[in-house]
């Protein structure tokens, strides 16, 4: 009985939850419904929700094709950003020198604007491989700079008591300072994850251009030059969706992972 | 093997930091076996570097360390913090010092379940550190300390940041481990009545740059109880603790024979 009312209460504590932003979300959908019907604007200027959404439906084999595209070009850079980000974030544990010697690289290659370089790389390299060195390049320093701040930032009574108990330094790699660098790694990989859409997405348009890709960006640009509104609103739309759904995947995973012991995924009662 | 010669001799040690700090000089110490030597001083005196200098963490930048045996014994370490890996329970944080070892699981079980039941832990196996209590916390880190049975046994303030409660209780469990397994024992405190109550012999620090000022024999049983902390003799070595601690020139004039 009591745990019943318990139950109630929780069931009534979520709905309180979502129920706020799913109203205010559908609100705005409707307004936005609302006012391009009444002022009767043109579908070339601004389409309405319901239309965009038709066009998604009906142009959905080529935008879930080119959603595809994206997101292979996506994860197959983040990939790269992973595996060259912990391999360097780890050679500059190790050496000192590796760390002074190559970290001004990295900082150039995050503050110069992935769109100034786009150009570039195009001139040097086929298109496809262009798309994914842009979405390299930008998913690659947050990984590298959390990886090395989480593997320096380790407990240093723990790197104590691991000379204390002679550990090598392996073991005090695998056991201790990869552990600890975790919750960073992680951190490092949720922004990484949206940043490689991005640079795919701008290499993409950049590309667009040279007649090269079928990824979502260059389906706005497409229809952009079709002057086919609805379908570019719908590919935008595709492409915030991939961008929550690769936001969610790494938070589910950094949740998994840490939930048992790090403050950061402690649920506040 | 004899009774008396020291565990380990420190001789003239010292220790500067490239800061230019001292924080110790001329520190001459013997460690004997079996004792529970208590190193008492005002924070800041040098007596945690003494501690990480004989834990081999620091090497002195003068004087010298002399084993009695070839070498150092197997040390257990317990520091301020509970120093625990937050990302692993409490079995696997017990573990670390035999795995390091290349002690396999199915090898560390009983050693383990010994250790946890040393410090009343058994049955939290499976809990995280962010689980437990502070106190708990600290339990855990003494079972880790003690799980490779070490010879000697150091321990940097251990519970000065644990509640008074709490802090008396494991005074008393540290005193019965201490009986039973036969460990040599060097416990960092400021508290006088912490080691007053838990030591042989007490050796207190001068301020920064820090040596041994005096040496204090407590001559009781090991063996002791909540009835010692209200004894005569229990409040007579805190006053001389507390003297020679505060002392400088003025405490040697001291009447005790």
């Amino acid at each position: 009985m009591a745990a019943q009312t318990g139950d109630h209460a929780m069931n009534r504590d979520r709905l309180l939850n979502w129920a706020p932003p799913a109203i205010v979300f559908a609100a705005m959908l409707g307004l936005w419904e609302f006012v391009v019907r009444y002022r009767a604007i043109p579908p070339y200027i601004l389409p309405a929700p319901s239309l965009i959404a038709t066009t998604l439906v009906k142009d959905w084999d080529t935008l879930s094709a080119s959603m595809l595209v994206t997101l292979s070009i996506t994860f197959e850079a983040l990939s790269a950003a992973v595996f060259g980000g912990v391999v360097l974030a780890l050679a500059f544990a190790q050496w000192r020198w590796v760390e002074r010697s190559f970290f001004p690289f990295a900082v150039v290659m995050q503050v110069t604007p992935i769109v100034a370089i786009a150009p570039l790389l195009l001139v040097y390299l086929d298109p496809g491989t262009a798309v994914l060195v842009c979405a390299f390049v930008v998913a690659f320093f947050p990984i590298l700079s959390n990886t090395a701040l989480g593997l320096a930032s380790t407990d240093h009574n723990l790197v104590d008591l691991f000379d204390l108990y002679r550990a090598s330094r392996f073991q005090q790699l695998i056991f201790l300072r990869l552990p600890a660098a975790l919750p960073y790694f992680l951190g490092g990989l949720r922004i990484a994850g949206g940043l490689a859409l991005i640079g795919a997405i701008v290499a993409e348009i950049a590309a667009g251009s040279a007649g090269q890709g079928s990824g979502l960006a260059y389906r706005i640009v497409e229809a952009g030059f079709r002057l086919n509104i609805p379908r570019m609103f719908a590919a935008l739309t595709l492409i915030s969706i991939t961008g929550i759904l690769i936001f969610a995947f790494f938070s589910g995973i950094s949740w998994l992972l840490l939930a048992r012991w790090h403050d950061s995924a402690r649920e506040r009662g | 093997m004899s009774a008396g010669a020291p565990l380990v001799r420190l001789t003239g040690v010292g220790k500067s930091f490239t800061t230019g700090v001292t924080a110790l000089k001329d520190l001459y110490l013997d460690v004997r076996t079996g004792e529970f030597l208590s190193l008492l001083g005002p924070s800041g005196c040098g007596k945690s570097t003494a501690l990480r200098i004989i834990a081999g963490l620091t090497a002195p930048t003068q004087g010298q360390i002399d084993w009695g045996q070839t070498e150092r014994p197997g040390v257990g370490f317990v520091f301020q913090d509970p120093t625990l890996m937050p990302w692993a329970d409490v079995w696997r944080n017990v573990y670390l010092p035999l795995r390091l070892r290349g002690v396999a699981r199915a090898a560390a079980q009983k050693p383990i379940a010994e250790a946890l039941g040393m410090v009343g832990l058994t049955g939290f196996e499976k809990a995280y550190p962010r689980e437990l209590s502070g106190g708990m916390k600290m339990r855990v880190s003494i079972a880790r300390a003690l799980v490779s049975r070490p010879g000697l046994l150091l321990m940097d303030e251990p519970f000065a940041a644990l509640d008074e409660i709490t802090r008396l209780k494991l005074n008393n469990d540290l005193l019965r481990l201490k009986s039973e397994l036969k460990t040599t024992v060097i416990f960092v405190t400021h508290s006088v009545y912490e080691s007053a109550f838990m030591s042989t012999r007490i050796a207190v620090f001068s301020g920064r740059p820090g040596r041994v000022a005096e040496t204090i024999d407590i001559s009781e049983p090991a063996a002791r109880d909540e009835e010692f902390r209200l004894s005569a003799a229990y409040g007579d070595y805190c006053r001389r603790a507390s003297a020679a601690l505060h002392g400088g020139s003025n405490g040697r004039s001291r009447h005790e024979p």
